[in-house]
């Protein structure tokens, strides 16, 4: 589904990714560790379309397409997901009809039939039973007042929603209390199939006691550095990550 | 604060001498006409105003004086039901009043069920037959010294409204006045003049609607007065949507008496040249005003936004949200005056104005200007000038937004800031509305509102 390829990037000539090759298939749980300043969030923002970084070298294929060459919105039809590790507030922009606006966009990608007013808001009950969202949040401007584990719950809430193929999840463990998180990895788990892929960006092994990765891999100075089964991240929060330099 | 006067500016002032004495001519001598000689002979003796003036620093009105408009009103212009009809407010029950090119229509206007304590009338019917009233209040809100456009229209004044609110009454259903400037064969001028006074503990909400159609040429140089008597409230809505050749200059002017509100909420979208002027005086405790406004400018628009607020007595308040939308070749203004009087204690006074810039030739003058008299006040001010947050339109184009709509979406979302103060829906709504119109992908944002 997703390679990756000898992939260089950098940032105002600050270079960042230095050569990094994964390759993921379709239902497939990945784990991308590393500790701070390794490159993580910038290999997820990348995937997701993010303006400002430059691609010097390498290549992003997704479903056998260049996927460096696709807007943002575009790589959102085709199932690229990212839950943002800082989900932005966005006063004025109404969360719920963002979330239809997104998912009927996918779906007319995908030639299937608009979901009307009814048939979406079953779809939301439905699925905001699955992170215990509250039903207040919804009607709400995008994230605005949202409590820091609130927003972690409203990007897996919407991923719900959209059923990605690939799901991309930066980060979305950190700043959550032990029952949020388990709320979290639940809905995660019960999207889990054999269509769909998922990159897990993580500093911390905790999420990986709930989320069960086919796959760890260690990011260190913009590449992978060790890849794995998911006892390398046990022994990553034993021994910490200097070991393996 | 005078202009300077030159050979060129003397035309300018004998072509609206000519109709000074034409219309002079044709009122005869009414009560009127010595406030309007004397109005008149201020006008010339100062011209208009010139950039060197500190309240004109930033808005050049050379591009109104060069031109000649015709000032006497055409009464006979026809109106067409089509183009009147989509101005008013169809889905809010108002009290509607239409004027074309200046002069009052009774055709489109429509006050009937008026509790018979409530004047509302046009002002060229009030100057006749209200004498005693006027009298005592017009011209008597402004300071007439303060513009030579205030001025003009005094000299100038042919209709526009009066409405007179006895103490006690509730006017629930909005007072929407609505000057519609058509094509003419000519340019021409209109000097619109209201007279509002609101009786003790008297509450209503009046708009004033300036419509213009296509890319007509004129000019609208209005002038509103309103008086609150002790506990009145008053909410204001100002709509400009003049045509994009039209230049505005509006001033209102407000008194406020002990413990009573003014609501003031405009939205500024239309016109070449555009000056709002709110000049208010907070003359009794207690008194509050209430200053929302926004603004939106394209191509080579100019919009001016001044506020003069004078803190007279102590425990008065004042608020002030401005927000600004620039986009193209073109320029803002937002210069906000607080005064706060000796003995004028424990007053509040806050001002705020935001700005969005879309393009890189578009730009904004932002000016508050604080005067403080008295030692124990609470005053803040702020202003900020941005561009489009890039972190929220990677968001929304992460959820399949494309990147033009996404653009629109948070202009709108910035602008609405403004907008959510208002707390008359039906009127919130159609306000949204003409700006979600004003945006590119207008048809897809409604989708996300």
């Amino acid at each position: 589904m997703l390679n990756i390829k000898d992939l260089y990037t950098a940032v105002e000539n600050k270079k960042i990714l230095e050569g990094l090759n994964l390759s993921v298939n379709a239902g497939e749980v990945h784990a991308i560790m590393g500790p701070n300043g390794s490159g993580k969030s910038t290999l997820a923002n990348i995937l997701a379309g993010k303006d400002g970084y430059q691609v010097t070298q390498g290549s992003v294929t997704y479903e056998d397409k260049n996927l460096l060459e696709l807007s943002p919105e575009e790589r959102a039809r085709k199932g690229v997901f990212l839950a943002f590790q800082y989900p932005v507030e966005i006063p004025g922009v109404n969360n719920i009809y963002l979330l239809k606006a997104a998912l009927n966009a996918i779906r007319k990608h995908k030639s299937e039939p608009e979901l009307d007013a009814m048939e979406f808001m079953s779809l939301v009950k439905e699925k905001m039973k699955l992170v215990q969202m509250n039903e207040d949040l919804l009607t709400r401007s995008v994230n605005e007042g949202f409590s820091g584990g609130e927003k972690k719950r409203n990007e897996v809430f919407q991923m719900a929603i959209l059923e990605p193929k690939l799901a991309i999840l930066d980060e979305t463990d950190s700043g959550l209390d032990i029952d949020a998180l388990k709320i979290v990895a639940e809905g995660v788990n019960s999207l889990r199939n054999k269509e769909r892929a998922f990159i897990l960006v993580t500093h911390y092994q905790r999420l990986l006691n709930y989320i069960k990765p086919d796959y760890v891999h260690v990011l260190s100075k913009g590449k992978i550095i060790k890849s794995g089964g998911p006892e390398l991240a046990i022994e990553l929060e034993e021994k910490g990550y200097d070991w393996i330099h | 604060m005078t202009g300077f006067i030159n050979k060129k500016m003397k035309d300018i002032i004998d072509n609206y001498a000519a109709d000074f004495t034409e219309l002079q001519s044709i009122r005869k001598n009414d009560w009127f006409s010595k406030h309007r000689k004397s109005a008149f002979n201020f006008f010339k003796e100062s011209g208009f105003p010139n950039t060197k003036n500190e309240d004109w620093k930033y808005t050049d009105t050379k591009p109104i004086t060069k031109n000649i408009f015709s000032n006497i009103s055409n009464t006979n212009i026809v109106a067409r039901d089509n183009e009147v009809n989509e101005i008013i407010f169809k889905d809010l029950e108002c009290i509607n009043l239409v004027f074309i090119n200046g002069a009052y229509s009774e055709e489109y206007s429509d006050i009937k069920n008026i509790s018979d304590k409530v004047i509302i009338k046009n002002m060229a019917n009030a100057l006749v037959n209200d004498e005693n009233l006027l009298k005592e209040h017009l011209t008597q809100h402004i300071d007439q010294d303060s513009s030579s456009f205030t001025a003009l229209n005094t000299a100038f004044i042919q209709d526009g409204i009066y409405i007179n609110i006895p103490e006690n009454i509730d006017i629930e259903r909005p007072i929407n006045i609505n000057y519609i400037s058509m094509d003419g064969s000519n340019a021409f001028a209109t000097h619109p003049r209201n007279l509002i006074l609101m009786g003790e503990n008297s509450n209503a909400t009046i708009i004033e609607n300036y419509v213009g159609n296509g890319d007509s040429n004129y000019f609208t140089n209005s002038v509103t007065e309103t008086f609150l008597s002790q506990g009145a409230m008053l909410k204001h809505y100002k709509i400009q949507q003049e045509s994009f050749n039209a230049f505005h200059i509006g001033s209102l002017n407000t008194s406020l008496s002990k413990d009573s509100r003014f609501e003031s909420h405009s939205v500024s979208i239309g016109g070449a040249l555009v000056r709002n002027n709110i000049n208010a005086n907070l003359n009794g405790e207690g008194a509050e005003i209430i200053m929302n406004g926004l603004y939106m400018t394209d191509n080579a628009q100019h919009v001016d936004n001044h506020t003069h607020v004078n803190h007279l007595k102590p425990h008065t308040h004042s608020h002030q949200n401005y927000r600004g939308v620039l986009n193209g070749k073109s320029r803002g203004v937002f210069n906000g005056k607080v005064v706060v009087h000796p003995k004028a204690q424990k007053i509040e006074a806050y001002q705020n104005n935001a700005n969005l810039l879309l393009s890189d030739d578009s730009e904004i003058d932002t000016k508050p200007e604080l005067e403080i008299y008295a030692d124990d006040v609470k005053c803040t001010h702020g202003a900020t000038v941005g561009q489009l947050d890039d972190d929220m339109l990677f968001y929304l184009r992460s959820r399949a937004v494309d990147e033009q709509t996404a653009r629109s979406l948070l202009t709108y979302a910035f602008a609405d800031e403004v907008l959510n103060e208002i707390n008359f829906k039906e009127i919130k709504n159609k306000l949204e509305q003409l700006v979600i119109s004003r945006l590119p992908d207008s048809s897809l944002i409604r989708e996300y509102v």
